[in-house]
């Protein structure tokens, strides 16, 4: 006979990943065939873009989805990043949770709970193994087939090949269920702003109709560079501090907050534990859970200086313009990068982008586009600090049409970035940021400051369409008017509206002055109203500076390899056997 | 129809078109000038009783955008009256909106989109020739009847206004031409509403007390107003005025008696100073018990009676009484509400009792 209690513990270790994985599949983003789709195109996506930038190398991606049969798809991602270390590629795709993150760093990858998800999301729709060729630059590809252990959670190495190989990136294939939209929120749209956010990248992507879309690159430069940074006191929360202390090799207080946190000096050390009423030489490992609240409570309420700024990658002013213009084709484009600040001891940056008019559909409301960390955030949108800041900014006084309430309307697209080493969401989906009063304070600086410049813009416009409105509106009163002329005196008309026209030629401009006592402007360049002059030519100019010389060389990769990966940083790899035109070759199918 | 002013008329208009083609060919912007005929240039001659047209001065210019339109329609009405007067032609205002309504080539625009548009015009150009609606051959749509012991020729017609049964003279919009051939009558009765006057009519209350009636329909139009002031000056007859008691009404009488804001410039040929008001008054409710027959004031209409109270010629201190009354009544009465009494109660009490009792307030 067993007891109940010995019965429930074996229940209790039967919890496995799979049952893991389906029961909290809504919060990692797998709750609907559509979703998963767009959640495994954007944690390969995303890390692609995390592992470039990190490695410092212009992006270049290549993505396919192939339609298998109606419900399902194999997936195909490229990058030319660094690769993965031939050791640690089974653990990295075939086992959940793996590595954790102690250090804050501003990154992508916040966003979802890794690619591991998605191996196994493929491997409980399909049943079939996920494929990676990896190459690091040192002449090799390594090619798993890895399924997960659903059991142990440990990768299950299906088959592994190496094989010649110059260069450096990688590549996956999956096969998921899913299912394909256009439109609102598809992978198009997570792409098209990404792409906005990313104008350092380039991506091209076929779609499961064979038709190809080109996202090109608009900017050779990478953003800063993400720096890693401790924890800010301010911002600590319990688990994370009992945590902390468990690994930590310092043998007292002192030194552990001195060494773990940022910003605590000796003599804060001290005084936050007098303040929670413990031994600064008590060693962090033999503290009791009641202590750890205590120690919690002073170092979150303790006077110490912000955490440092300069760890942040913005996108910058300069690359969300390019962004936006590429992807969207506005007639002008307002952006406003706020400097960094912090809420709750994290540091945050919040960007804006507005663009206005041209290929922007003219009716309807306007659209809010709304990133963290440079990955565009599709769902969710009325409960996130963004689109709430958006709304409430009164868009009125900056010339666009909004009833009380609800999103102006107009030809605007608006962007919002907010980079932090921490993104505060309102609920486990990650797909709303919440309503911090810092965050929604720089947010509505940011938006003000570039509405400003549309109102601008907008208000110059209708000057100068009135001006030529005036214009027309002499010259086809001046007929009707030299007519009724002519019949009181006699006059021709001909010779009335000849004479008018000159007076009006002559004096229009003045009149327009002394008339209306304002001083009408009639569309001024002053060079500092964010419109890119002469936007396209240029635009296209940049573009073909981007293929005939290459990129700077990023310098933490100085292998061979990486020079001539970068020359032609538009092409995949020629390893990976991809003609960029042709739809895959025949030779993955046979591998499979 | 010929009117000897014609010549004169004439002259003003095509004097003032040459001035707009000789700005033109000296490179100056095309422009006139006209009195303003807003509120704030409307005055009222106490010793008179009259409103009349102060001396401020607009510029109407061409090549100011806000008045581009404007003037353009300006010219073409100017330029379509000179054409009536030379053909001895007469148009109502209507038949001038549509006769110059039409489309402007190139665009979508019409010289004019609606009547609203070439009514304030017409009054524009009244005062800038300082001519008459009728001596430039127009004439405002007709409004207004009339019943009585009068014979009037009209156009060689002998009419005799105590034989036209329930119809009544159409009293049309200009009547100076008009001749009185005999008048029995002893007073002129004008009353707001229609319906008021076909009680009286039926009552034959014109021919019982040998009156001229007077309806109006509503707000005076011009050639009502300009008959009564003949009845007046010519027959030397006196005028009562019997409105609704509310604030609508008395301002139908001051404009009868002292003229309109808006056509203060010729207050002199249209209003009639000596004419009286006779009712409904708010001192009625209480003589004929009509306590139960009021109907409340609206915001509207207590907004209208303080407008009142800030007018000049609204100033008297009998009349500033009667508008505080009505405001702390919080009440109005209109004509109609006297049938509560009895249908006839109207024409054998009410206004034989107020006239020979002398009721009214000047």
């Amino acid at each position: 006979m067993t007891t109940i209690a010995e019965r429930n513990a074996k229940d209790h270790k039967s919890i496995s990943v799979a049952e893991f994985f389906e029961r909290n599949k809504h919060l990692l983003g797998f709750e609907n065939d559509q979703k998963s789709l767009l959640t495994c195109v954007r944690e390969a996506v995303d890390n692609a873009l995390d592992a470039c930038e990190d490695a410092r190398i212009l992006p270049s991606i290549y993505l396919e989805l192939k339609q298998l049969d109606p419900t399902h798809f194999k997936l195909i991602i490229e990058d030319n990043g660094p690769g993965i270390v031939k050791q640690n590629i089974p653990n990295i795709f075939a086992k959940l949770l793996y590595g954790s993150k102690f250090n804050l760093k501003q990154s992508r990858g916040q966003q979802g709970i890794g690619i591991s998800a998605s191996v196994l999301y493929s491997q409980l729709t399909t049943g079939k193994p996920t494929k990676i060729y990896s190459k690091i630059g040192d002449g090799n590809t390594h090619i798993y087939e890895l399924n997960i252990n659903i059991k142990k959670n440990e990768p299950d190495i299906i088959s592994e090949l190496t094989v010649d190989g110059d260069g450096h990136g990688t590549r996956i294939e999956m096969c998921i269920k899913g299912k394909y939209i256009r439109g609102k929120q598809s992978v198009e749209e997570y792409l098209m702003e990404t792409a906005i956010m990313n104008p350092f990248a380039s991506i091209v992507y076929i779609n499961p109709e064979g038709k190809q879309f080109e996202y090109p690159r608009a900017i050779d430069t990478l953003p800063k560079a993400a720096e890693p940074i401790k924890p800010h006191p301010h911002g600590l929360e319990l688990g994370i501090l009992m945590r902390l202390m468990k690994h930590t090799p310092s043998k007292n207080l002192t030194a552990f907050f001195t060494t773990e946190l940022s910003r605590v000096g000796r003599g804060n050390a001290v005084d936050i534990c007098n303040r929670a009423g413990i031994n600064p030489k008590t060693n962090p490992k033999r503290i009791s859970r009641d202590d750890v609240e205590k120690l919690l409570n002073a170092l979150n309420t303790a006077k110490i200086a912000k955490p440092p700024t300069d760890c942040l990658s913005p996108v910058d002013e300069d690359a969300i313009k390019k962004g936006l213009k590429k992807e969207m084709n506005p007639e002008f484009i307002a952006v406003m990068s706020r400097p960094p600040t912090v809420y709750k001891g994290y540091p945050f940056q919040i960007e804006v982008g507005i663009g206005y008019g041209g290929d922007l559909p003219a009716e309807g409301p306007i659209s809010i586009m709304r990133f963290a960390n440079k990955v565009p955030l599709l769902y969710q949108q009325s409960s996130c600090v963004i689109a709430k800041s958006v709304i409430k900014l009164g868009w009125k006084r900056y010339g666009l049409k909004q009833s009380n309430g609800s999103i102006p309307l107009g030809p605007v697209a608006v962007t919002v970035h907010m980079a932090s080493v921490w993104v505060p969401y309102t609920s486990e989906g990650k797909e709303a940021i919440a309503a911090y009063p810092e965050i929604q304070k720089e947010v509505t600086l940011a938006l003000q400051g570039a509405a400003r410049k549309l109102g601008i813009y907008i208000s110059k416009k209708r000057k100068s369409k009135e001006a030529e409105e005036r214009l027309r509106a002499f010259d086809i009163y001046a007929g009707e008017l030299c007519v009724a002329l002519s019949d009181l005196t006699g006059v021709e008309a001909e010779k009335i509206q000849t004479s008018l026209k000159q007076v009006v030629a002559d004096k229009v401009g003045d009149t327009s002055i002394v008339l209306h006592g304002k001083g009408m402007e009639i569309q001024t360049d002053d060079g500092d109203d964010g419109m890119p002059k002469t936007p396209v030519s240029e635009q296209k100019e940049q573009e073909e500076n981007n293929n005939n010389t290459p990129p700077p060389t990023q310098q933490p990769h100085p292998t061979e390899q990486s020079t001539t990966a970068n020359e032609n940083p538009q092409s995949r790899l020629d390893i990976f056997n991809n003609d960029k035109t042709k739809k895959a070759p025949e030779t993955e199918e046979t591998s499979e | 129809m010929k009117f000897e002013s014609d010549p004169i008329v004439a002259e003003k208009i095509t004097k003032m078109g040459k001035k707009v083609v000789a700005d033109i060919f000296d490179g100056n912007a095309p422009a006139v000038s006209l009195p303003v005929r807003a509120s704030s240039n409307v005055h009222y001659d106490k010793d008179k009783g009259l409103l009349y047209l102060g001396n401020s001065m607009s510029e109407r210019n061409f090549l100011n955008f806000a008045h581009t339109r404007k003037f353009m329609q300006t010219m073409i009405i100017a330029s379509k009256c000179k054409e009536l007067i030379e053909k001895g032609k007469t148009a109502s205002i209507r038949e001038l909106y549509y006769e110059l309504k039409h489309n402007i080539p190139g665009t979508k625009e019409n010289t004019f989109e609606g009547q609203d548009e070439s009514d304030p015009l017409i009054e524009d150009l009244e005062t800038m020739t300082d001519s008459l609606r009728e001596e430039l051959h127009l004439k405002a749509d007709s409004s207004g009847i009339l019943f009585g012991q009068i014979v009037i020729e009209d156009t060689g017609d002998r009419i005799d206004c105590s034989k036209l049964g329930k119809s009544g003279l159409a009293i049309p919009s200009i009547v100076d031409d008009y001749k009185f051939l005999e008048c029995d009558a002893k007073y002129v009765l004008v009353v707001e509403t229609k319906a008021m006057v076909d009680r009286l009519v039926e009552e034959k209350y014109h021919i019982k007390n040998n009156a001229i009636l007077i309806g109006l329909g509503g707000q005076a139009a011009r050639g009502a107003r300009r008959l009564i002031k003949l009845l007046n000056e010519r027959l030397k007859l006196p005028v009562y005025v019997f409105t609704d008691g509310d604030p609508w009404g008395y301002y139908i009488y001051s404009v009868v008696k002292t003229g309109s804001m808006n056509l203060a410039h010729e207050s002199k040929r249209l209003a009639t100073p000596e004419c009286r008001f006779l009712g409904m008054t708010m001192k009625d409710i209480d003589t004929f018990s009509l306590q139960k027959v009021t109907e409340q004031l609206k915001d509207v209409d207590k907004k209208r009676v303080n407008q009142l109270l800030n007018y000049e010629w609204f100033q008297k201190l009998h009349w500033r009484k009667e508008l505080k009354s009505m405001l702390n009544k919080g009440a109005r009465i209109e004509q109609q509400a006297l049938a509560s009494k009895s249908l006839e109660f109207v024409a054998t009490e009410y206004l034989p009792g107020k006239i020979a009792r002398k009721e009214f307030l000047d």
